[in-house]
C-alpha cells in the first residue's frame, strides 16, 4: 500500500514538472531569443540557450524608448483610473441590489442581467462610440463603455447580502441614512471583493488591445499590447496589401528585426507576468465566489 | 409590507421613502452607463436592415430590406465561418473540460499544500497574459524560418513547413494554445469543488482498501458530475461566440488561412473594419446575438431540468 502511494506520488510528480515545463517553455524561448545575436538566429534559427549572448535588443530599444513610454504611460493611466472608476461604479449599483427592501430590486436585476444575454454587437457599438458619442482617438474609450460589467455587480451583490443586517439597522436607527451605510459601513467591510473586482478589471485593460485596434489612430494614445501587436505585424503588413492603413505606412521605415520584437514582448508582457502572480489569491477567489443568479 | 408600513409612525414612512430615493440615486448613474454602452447599440441593430451610409448616419439611410442578410447567407462565407465557430468550440470545450478536469484531479492527488500551490501558481501564469503575447510565442514556435518547431524538424532531417501556410494544422495550433493559456484557471473552478467533497467518503473507501484510480473513478467523477454536466452546458450556450483575440492574433490574420481560422468574430470585424461592409457585417452580427440569446436561453433551460440549482437564471 505505502509502495503504490509512492510510486503513484513520483508518476503525478513527473506529470507537473512536464507540465510546467510545457507552460514555461514559450517563456524560455521569447527570453533566449531576445538575448540572441542577429546573425546567429538566421544562420540556427531560434533556440532555447543564445549561442552568443547579445544585449543589443535591448539597447536598440532603450536607444529609443519613445513609443514604449508613451504606450506605459496610457496604459497605466487607463487601468488604474478604469479599475477605480470601474469597482465604485459597480459598487454604487451592487448595494441597492443587496438590499431587500429595495423597490426596484427585480427590475434593476433584470435591466443588468439581459445586457449578458443580448447585445448589439460590434457594428452598431462601432457606430456609436465613433460616429454619436465621438470617442474614437480619445483616452475614455478605454474607460467608460466597460465601465459596469454585470458579473462584477452581481459578484459584488452577493457579497454585500452575506454582510450582517444589523449593522444597517443600526445605522438608521442612528439616525444615519442609506448613503451612511454604504459610504461608511459597506464600502469598508467589502475590501476583499473591491480587491477581488478591482483586480479582474485591472488585468483586463491592462491586456487591451482590441480597444486600441478598433479607436485609435492617434500614436500617442495606443496601449502597450496593441504597441506589440504592430511590432509584430509590421512586416507582414507591407506584404498583405489588403490592410494598408496610415499608421502603418508612417512607422514603416523602422522594421524591427526578429530580436528586437521578441525583446518588445518581454518589456511588455514581463513586469505584468511578475506581479500578477502575488495576487493570485484574489483571482482564485472571483472564480470560486458562489452563486451569482440575476 | 404595505400593512406594515401603514401601521408605522408618519415620520418613518419619509424616512423610508428617503431611503429609497437614495438607493436610486446610488445606481442611477451606473444605470444611465449601462443603458448608453448597451442598450442603444442594441436599437443600432436596425443597421442589419439598412443600407448604411456615414453622411447620412443610421436612421436617414434607406432601407435594404433582408439584403444584407442575403448576401451574408448566400455568400460562401456563411457556411464555412459558422462551421468553423461552431466546431473549433467544440473542440475547446472538449479538450479544455478534458485536461483542466485532468490538472485538477491530479492537484487534488498531491497532498502537499506548498507543492500544489508552486504547480498551480506556474499553470496559472499564462491567465495573465493576452492574447497579442501569445501570439508572439506562438511565432517563435511556428515561424517558417527560424520557428523552434522548424529548427527541431530540420535536426531531425526533415523539411521545413510554412505553418502559416497550413490551415490544416491551425485547429490543433488553436487547441493547444487554448488549453495552455485557459488550463491552469481552468481547473481552478475543479479542484474547489473537489475541496468541496465530504472526506469521510474517501476515507471510508480507503479503509475498504479503494487505491487511487478507484477512489477517482468511484468517489471523485461521481461527486463532480454534477458540476461538469453544468459547466458544459453553459459553455454549448456560448457556441457561437468565438474569442476573438485567439483566433485574430494567433492566425495573424493571413489569409490563406481563413478556411480553419476564420470565425463569425473575425469576419464581422473584416467585413467591417476591412471592407466597410457595414449593413452586411451589422446583419451577421444581429444573426449571431439573435442565434446566440436563443441558445442561452435553451441551454439554461437544459441545466434547470437537470438541476435547479446550477442553472444561470
Amino acid at each position: 500500500m505505502k509502495k503504490t502511494n509512492f510510486t503513484a506520488h513520483v508518476i503525478i510528480n513527473i506529470i507537473f514538472i512536464i507540465l510546467c515545463a510545457m507552460i514555461v517553455f514559450p517563456f524560455l524561448l521569447l527570453i533566449s531569443v531576445s538575448l540572441s545575436n542577429e546573425q546567429d538566429i538566421s544562420k540556427y534559427g531560434y533556440s532555447l540557450i543564445p549561442v552568443h549572448f547579445d544585449l543589443s535588443a535591448y539597447k536598440f530599444i532603450f536607444k529609443n524608448p519613445q513609443s514604449i513610454l508613451d504606450a506605459y504611460k496610457v496604459t497605466i493611466a487607463f487601468s488604474v483610473l478604469g479599475m477605480i472608476m470601474s469597482a465604485f461604479a459597480m459598487a454604487m449599483i451592487a448595494y441597492p441590489l443587496s438590499k431587500r427592501n429595495f423597490n426596484g430590486k427585480s427590475f434593476v436585476s433584470f435591466y443588468l442581467f439581459f445586457t449578458m444575454l443580448f447585445s448589439g454587437g460590434l457594428v452598431p457599438t462601432y457606430i456609436l462610440n465613433t460616429q454619436y458619442l465621438h470617442l474614437a482617438d480619445n483616452f475614455w474609450i478605454y474607460i467608460l463603455p466597460s465601465l459596469v460589467s454585470p458579473w462584477f455587480v452581481f459578484m459584488m451583490r452577493s457579497f454585500f447580502q452575506g454582510l450582517p443586517a444589523e449593522i444597517g439597522e443600526a445605522v438608521l436607527i442612528d439616525g444615519g441614512n442609506e448613503y451612511t451605510i454604504f459610504f461608511r459601513m459597506v464600502l469598508p467591510l467589502s475590501k476583499p471583493v473591491i480587491a477581488t473586482v478591482s483586480l479582474f478589471t485591472f488585468l483586463g485593460k491592462w491586456n487591451d488591445w482590441y480597444v486600441s485596434m478598433l479607436y485609435i489612430d492617434n500614436n500617442k494614445l495606443i496601449s502597450l499590447q496593441y504597441l506589440l501587436q504592430r511590432t509584430l505585424e509590421n512586416l507582414e503588413l507591407i506584404k498583405n496589401s489588403t490592410f494598408m492603413n496610415k499608421e502603418v505606412l508612417s512607422s514603416m521605415q523602422e522594421i524591427p528585426s526578429e530580436t528586437t520584437r521578441m525583446a518588445m514582448a518581454i518589456v511588455v508582457a514581463g513586469p505584468a507576468v511578475l506581479v500578477f502572480p502575488f495576487f493570485q489569491k484574489y483571482f482564485v477567489k472571483g472564480l470560486t465566489v458562489g452563486s451569482v443568479k440575476g | 409590507m404595505r400593512t406594515q408600513i401603514k401601521t408605522k409612525p408618519l415620520h418613518k414612512i419619509r424616512k423610508l421613502d428617503r431611503n429609497q430615493l437614495y438607493l436610486w440615486s446610488l445606481c442611477i448613474i451606473p444605470m444611465i452607463f449601462v443603458f448608453v454602452f448597451s442598450y442603444l447599440p442594441m436599437g443600432g441593430l436596425v443597421l442589419a436592415f439598412k443600407k448604411y451610409n456615414y453622411s447620412q448616419g443610421i436612421f436617414k439611410s434607406p432601407w435594404a430590406g433582408l439584403n444584407n442578410f442575403k448576401y451574408f447567407v448566400l455568400s460562401s462565407d456563411f457556411t464555412r465561418v459558422t462551421w468553423n465557430t461552431i466546431y473549433m468550440n467544440f473542440l475547446f470545450i472538449v479538450f479544455g473540460v478534458a485536461t483542466s478536469l485532468f490538472v485538477a484531479i491530479l492537484l487534488f492527488e498531491l497532498r502537499s499544500r506548498n507543492v500544489t500551490k508552486t504547480y498551480q501558481t506556474l499553470l496559472i501564469t499564462p491567465h495573465f497574459l493576452s492574447w497579442v503575447v501569445v501570439a508572439y510565442m506562438a511565432y517563435a514556435i511556428l515561424h517558417p524560418q527560424n520557428g523552434f518547431l522548424n529548427v527541431i524538424i530540420q535536426n531531425l532531417g526533415g523539411q521545413k513547413i510554412d505553418w502559416y501556410l497550413k490551415p490544416e494544422a491551425w485547429p490543433i495550433i488553436l487547441v493547444i494554445a487554448s488549453v495552455w493559456k485557459c488550463v491552469g484557471m481552468d481547473s481552478v473552478v475543479y479542484y474547489a469543488a473537489m475541496m468541496g467533497i465530504d472526506s469521510s467518503l474517501y476515507e471510508a473507501a480507503e479503509i475498504d482498501g479503494a487505491n487511487k484510480w478507484q477512489r477517482t473513478r468511484y468517489i471523485l467523477i461521481p461527486c463532480l458530475a454534477n458540476l461538469i454536466i453544468i459547466l458544459v452546458i453553459l459553455k454549448i450556450g456560448g457556441i457561437f461566440r468565438a474569442d476573438f483575440g485567439l483566433f485574430y492574433q494567433l492566425p495573424r490574420n493571413v489569409g490563406k488561412l481563413y478556411a480553419t481560422t476564420d470565425v463569425i468574430d473575425t469576419y464581422i470585424f473584416r467585413a467591417m473594419r476591412v471592407n466597410g461592409n457595414i449593413g452586411m457585417s451589422s446583419a451577421a452580427g444581429l444573426l449571431q446575438s439573435v442565434v446566440g440569446f436563443l441558445l442561452v436561453l435553451f441551454t439554461n433551460w437544459c441545466a434547470k431540468k437537470f438541476d435547479q440549482d446550477n442553472a444561470l437564471f
